[in-house]
């Protein structure tokens, strides 16, 4: 069958087809659509059996129940945004320890340029730092094919298999081809060897030694499974290590040129008898077109004679930060730019913005006021929609570095001596990451306010279920907040006077207090009264 | 066939409705095709924009290089000029003359018309009056705008309004219906 997919669906297609029994994830652009395309097809199956794919609390708790399905002998996927590999790092690098029974694939989407994200961190650190296979497809067709190789690997060599895309593959569409037939799940198995999972010193050695053993066998098929790919050119002086997308770049500005030799990588770690090959063939430089941080010319130049020039990122040929475009590697590959017209003066800079009728900007307004009423204010932000309250109109907030840091970086102030020293939350991410935080705030009665924004949903990310909803006053409660102190507002211009007492009662109380301002984001409000018209 | 087609405008107008008729009806022409979106962040209220590339061979970048797209399909004209390096010098700019303003700094609407008018080929249309003036409702605006477009997209004028219509045959007739009327005005007052 042909499918227009973007590139995270045709991972998702990939996955279903692979027989997947379960889904975890936390939304994270560039990863979202996978999830929600699974969640798709599980309300419109008839028959077959169930994929489990349910909203996960955070990256950590999704590594872990896909980790804990992928023990009972079934096919897991896990899906994230680059960042979210932090978040779950201490459950990744461990299963690459414990290595798997079923199989485990982990899906990082990176996010290099920052379209929607706080840094460009590169996953394929994180697949080298735990030392497991990592594939990156070029294209979409490889996103789906690839997908069911990495499921088949996973359990073949008994590991964790790391997924890096992209935004740029990710969010983009392409016909795919799909497998025809009907998947079928792995049946429930137990490990043969429950020692593997349990990570004591004693047997934790045993299974590192294993999996530094393995090196060579990753290697391996990194060069026989296929997926890396060297040409040898008509002039082989001169070559190029692509990764990923950067294929795509490469092989249209040449437009059937052989002249260069061109090994694609796709399979990590690096085929070291491909590059070896190059290097016998003759090859003088090689430029490596990477997306991301510049890991593999790092690698490289430990690999080959010191008399082999490496090219890329660190020596400037190509851009040191940012996804790479069709702009920035024709002159890398030394060719002169298309003709075309200079920026045009007139254009203005249109950032995003809060919806017109967000109940994030009521509370904005409303709290900007108060805040205006102490000397010297601090308010610390945190990652969703409210996140734009530090643009224009509100300039609101003083931080916003990663989920959950608002109230632990506003109970590090406090107790530095800041007052008022208040954070700002979204509901899904406090309860991601910042109800452990709350409970620190609650243990040492930190004088905080901890405002959270309300609005039933994971807004920024195109409005998912928010783990928390309708039991934010229980969660706090049961943390160890004083119940008058957990106060419930409705963001709307007409409750203007009562927010801005409520806030000012809080600030002033020297404790940790919580308040609530909750409104149904105005996206899904639309979403849902379309669909009871309906 | 090779078409490098920039769809721009502003976060919730709709530029990927405009991206699916084309998709629709270069995937039954049997063209090939890629088309990298915006998601996240961007999409509140924010430029937005989608390269959409069409063709008879295989297509590998995902993206348009500067100097060589064909067509800036744009819904609202300063988003038409901020991807104007991007733009072939004989290529074209279809666009809505309607400004969206949600910033401060907007610059004079009658200068960013001038600045469109000053690239010889340019269709500028109030898509919004078209669409009223078709029977359609104002959100079919990009319909019209789609339809002022297909002369330079490379796919005949009734492929693409049979795309049209597959595209919104499960919205029912009434939504067909209007859809189709938009198209044939922009369509129209592009010949015109």
């Amino acid at each position: 069958m042909k499918h227009l997919l973007l590139g995270d669906e045709a991972i998702a297609q990939g996955a279903i087809d692979a027989g997947l029994s379960g889904v975890y994830a936390y939304p994270g652009t560039p990863s979202t659509e996978i999830t929600e395309f699974i969640q798709l097809h599980e309300s419109k199956r008839k028959e077959g059996e169930p994929i489990f794919c349910r909203w996960a609390t955070n990256e950590k708790t999704a590594m872990e129940a896909a980790l804990g399905m992928a023990y009972m002998g079934k096919r897991a996927l896990v899906c994230m945004k680059h960042v979210g590999m932090n978040v779950c790092a201490d459950a990744f690098m461990n299963a690459a320890i414990t290595g798997v029974n079923g199989g485990l694939v982990v899906l990082a989407a990176d996010d290099p340029s920052m379209h929607s994200s706080q840094n460009e961190q590169d996953s394929r650190f994180y697949g080298k730092f735990a030392m497991i296979p990592t594939f990156e497809p070029s294209n979409q067709q490889e996103a789906y094919d690839m997908t069911d190789a990495a499921f088949a690997m996973s359990e073949r060599l008994h590991t964790p298999v790391l997924m890096r895309v992209t935004t740029r593959m990710a969010h983009s569409r392409a016909v795919v081809v799909t497998k025809d037939g009907t998947p079928r799940q792995n049946k429930m198995s137990l490990p043969e060897n429950v020692q593997h999972f349990i990570l004591l010193p004693a047997f934790a050695k045993r299974n590192y030694a294993e999996l530094v053993a393995a090196q060579d066998e990753f290697v391996r098929a990194s060069e026989t499974a296929g997926h890396n790919v060297y040409t040898r050119g008509t002039d082989p002086r001169h070559a190029i290590l692509t990764c990923g997308i950067g294929y795509n770049y490469v092989t249209e500005h040449l437009a059937g040129d052989t002249t260069r030799s061109i090994l694609k990588i796709t399979q990590y770690p690096l085929p070291t008898a491909l590059i070896d090959r190059m290097v016998k063939d003759g090859a003088e430089d090689i430029l490596v077109v990477e997306e991301g941080q510049p890991v593999v010319e790092e690698l490289l130049r430990g690999m080959v004679p010191s008399s082999v020039k490496v090219l890329g990122r660190l020596t400037g040929v190509l851009p040191r930060m940012g996804e790479l475009s069709p702009d920035c590697v024709r002159p890398a590959l030394g060719m002169q730019p298309l003709p075309s017209r200079e920026a045009d003066s007139l254009v203005v800079s249109r950032p995003p913005a809060l919806c017109q009728g967000c109940g994030h900007r009521d509370m904005y307004a409303a709290l900007n006021e108060v805040a205006r009423e102490y000397a010297s204010p601090r308010i610390f932000g945190d990652i969703g929609c409210y996140t734009l309250g530090a643009l224009s109109p509100f300039h609101a907030l003083h931080a916003t570095v990663e989920m959950g840091a608002s109230v632990t970086m506003a109970k590090g102030a406090a107790d530095a001596g800041q007052h008022p020293s208040i954070a700002v939350i979204g509901d899904s991410t406090f309860t991601h990451s910042g109800m452990t935080g709350l409970l620190d705030c609650v243990n040492s009665n930190s004088n905080v306010v901890i405002l959270i924004s309300d609005n039933l949903t994971t807004g920024m990310t195109g409005g998912q279920d928010s783990a928390g909803t309708g039991r934010l006053e229980q969660i706090c409660y049961g943390l160890g907040v004083e119940k008058e102190h957990v106060r419930v507002v409705v963001p709307l211009p007409k409750n203007m006077e009562e927010i801005k007492q409520v806030l000012r009662e809080e600030i002033d109380y020297a404790g940790t207090s919580v308040v609530i301002a909750r409104r149904e984001c105005i996206q899904t409000l639309k979403r849902h009264l379309k669909a009871a018209k309906k | 066939m090779n078409k490098n087609i920039i769809l721009a405008g502003v976060g919730g107008q709709g530029i990927l409705s405009i991206a699916t008729v084309i998709g629709e009806a270069a995937l039954a022409e049997g063209l090939y095709l890629k088309q990298a979106e915006v998601h996240g962040m961007s999409q509140r209220g924010g430029d937005v924009q989608s390269n959409l590339r069409l063709s008879s061979d295989p297509i590998m970048s995902d993206l348009i290089e500067k100097g060589n797209a064909d067509l800036i399909i744009s819904l609202e004209p300063m988003e038409a000029l901020r991807y104007i390096s991007y733009l072939k010098p004989d290529g074209w700019i279809v666009t809505s003359s309607v400004p969206f303003v949600n910033i401060p700094d907007y610059p004079a609407i009658e200068e960013v018309l001038s600045h469109v008018r000053a690239h010889k080929n340019h269709v500028l249309l109030d898509v919004e009056q078209l669409a009223k003036e078709a029977g359609a409702p104002s959100q079919a605006a990009n319909m019209v705008l789609l339809g002022a477009a297909i002369p330079m997209l490379g796919i005949d004028h009734d492929k693409m309004i049979a795309g049209v219509q597959r595209v919104f045959a499960r919205k029912g007739e009434a939504v067909v219906a209007s859809n189709t009327a938009a198209v044939e005005a922009g369509y129209a007052a592009s010949r015109h």
